[in-house]
């Protein structure tokens, strides 16, 4: 784990909803990368951030302290930001429940889902 | 019929992470250890906290050292307990730092900035992550800090980087107020640099420990005030006396 090695994609879903789709791996070098995606996905006027985390290969804690990072700044955003994560695995949930982030961010298994709540 | 699909092989990090856990469950206390503000508590993230949350991250660089940043974490892990500043002991598993573990905690709090700790606490923390390069720990409720610590080590252009980041804030408005106003933040502060240091200086070092801090969050959350009730360090500071009192008593 000595690079980043995370993708991104910013999908605006319309209602004031942004998917961001990821890719690979979140560690301590992805910060840029979901810095970055959640700025877009700001800048077109989100006000919904749909984390899609189907394509997660791999997690450590400092990945998860990016998550919480992400939270606090859509919490703190104005008007305030909703978080939301679709697509984790058995395993990922449980890490989101161990870290209790799953207090904070709201999980569904489909997109469908989550845009419906 | 369909033969049924093998079954998905596990994530390359399954583990380095700890079991979810409703509540800590202590199977062991190494000896010297205090278990107590531990068994039975819920573990806390930088989300259930009062106080303003920060980011607080120490850096040393260790040139000229060759040891591979796995190797420099196996040492960390192994002599965590030696690298602390006196007065601040640390009681890692038997078996190591292991994922689910706990590390007891017997310390002191600051009551003036400044002054050296006072306020005897006993408490620990949870590991909740570890692989070759790092580990991570979460506090249980009733700690004076709500969130956790990543201790790492990463190669940087052939040098190794040891690392202490803290994302946390301060668990009840009694904990706050220390923190900001009586020296508690100064005090863990230098524990962190002190480790560091120490760290170096086993590899032969002289190593300046570089800080950076930012809030993330200045907001107090007072919905979390009632953590009071759990506060490890008064009820540690209530347990002792009766601690010693039945110690004689047995005599």
């Amino acid at each position: 784990m000595s690079k980043p090695n995370l993708r991104l994609s910013v999908r605006p879903l319309g209602g004031g909803c942004c998917a961001i789709d990821l890719f690979g791996e979140v560690t301590a070098f992805a910060e840029n990368s979901l810095m970055d995606a959640y700025t877009q996905a700001t800048g077109a006027g989100a006000t919904t951030l749909l984390l899609n985390f189907s394509g997660l290969e791999y997690m450590n804690s400092s990945g998860i302290g990016l998550l919480v990072t992400l939270l606090i700044r859509a919490n703190r955003h104005t008007p305030r930001q909703r978080l939301l994560a679709v697509g984790l695995s058995e395993h990922y949930r449980q890490i989101f429940e161990l870290t209790r982030l799953n207090e904070a961010i709201g999980i569904y298994a489909t997109e469908a889902e989550a845009l419906a709540a | 019929m369909s033969n049924p699909l093998p079954p998905a092989p596990a994530p390359r990090d399954a583990a380095f992470w700890a079991r979810p856990m409703t509540k800590i469950t202590v199977e062991a206390v190494p000896a010297g250890a205090v278990n107590l503000n531990v068994d039975g508590h819920t573990i806390v993230s930088p989300l259930q906290g009062f106080g303003a949350l920060w980011q607080k991250t120490y850096r040393v660089r260790l040139p000229g050292v060759t040891t591979s940043a796995a190797d420099v974490m196996r040492v960390w892990k192994e002599n965590f307990p030696k690298f602390q500043p006196p007065g601040n002991h640390f009681y890692p598993p038997s078996t190591g730092i292991d994922p689910g573990r706990v590390i007891f905690i017997d310390s002191t709090l600051p009551i003036f900035p400044g002054l050296p700790g006072l306020i005897p606490i006993a408490a620990g923390v949870v590991v909740i992550y570890e692989d070759d390069e790092c580990f991570t720990v979460m506090t249980p409720d009733g700690f004076p800090e709500s969130g956790w610590n990543t201790f790492s080590v990463t190669d940087e252009a052939g040098v190794p980087v040891a690392q202490v980041q803290s994302l946390a804030r301060a668990a009840d408005p009694v904990y706050e107020f220390g923190m900001y106003l009586m020296g508690g933040a100064e005090m863990q502060e230098k524990t962190w640099q002190h480790v560091l240091t120490a760290l170096a200086a086993y590899f032969g070092v002289a190593g300046q420990v570089q800080m950076h801090k930012v809030c993330l969050d200045p907001r107090w959350q007072w919905r979390e005030a009632r953590n009071l009730w759990r506060n490890a360090a008064l009820r540690t500071f209530f347990y002792l006396p009766v601690a010693l009192a039945r110690k004689a008593l047995r005599r």
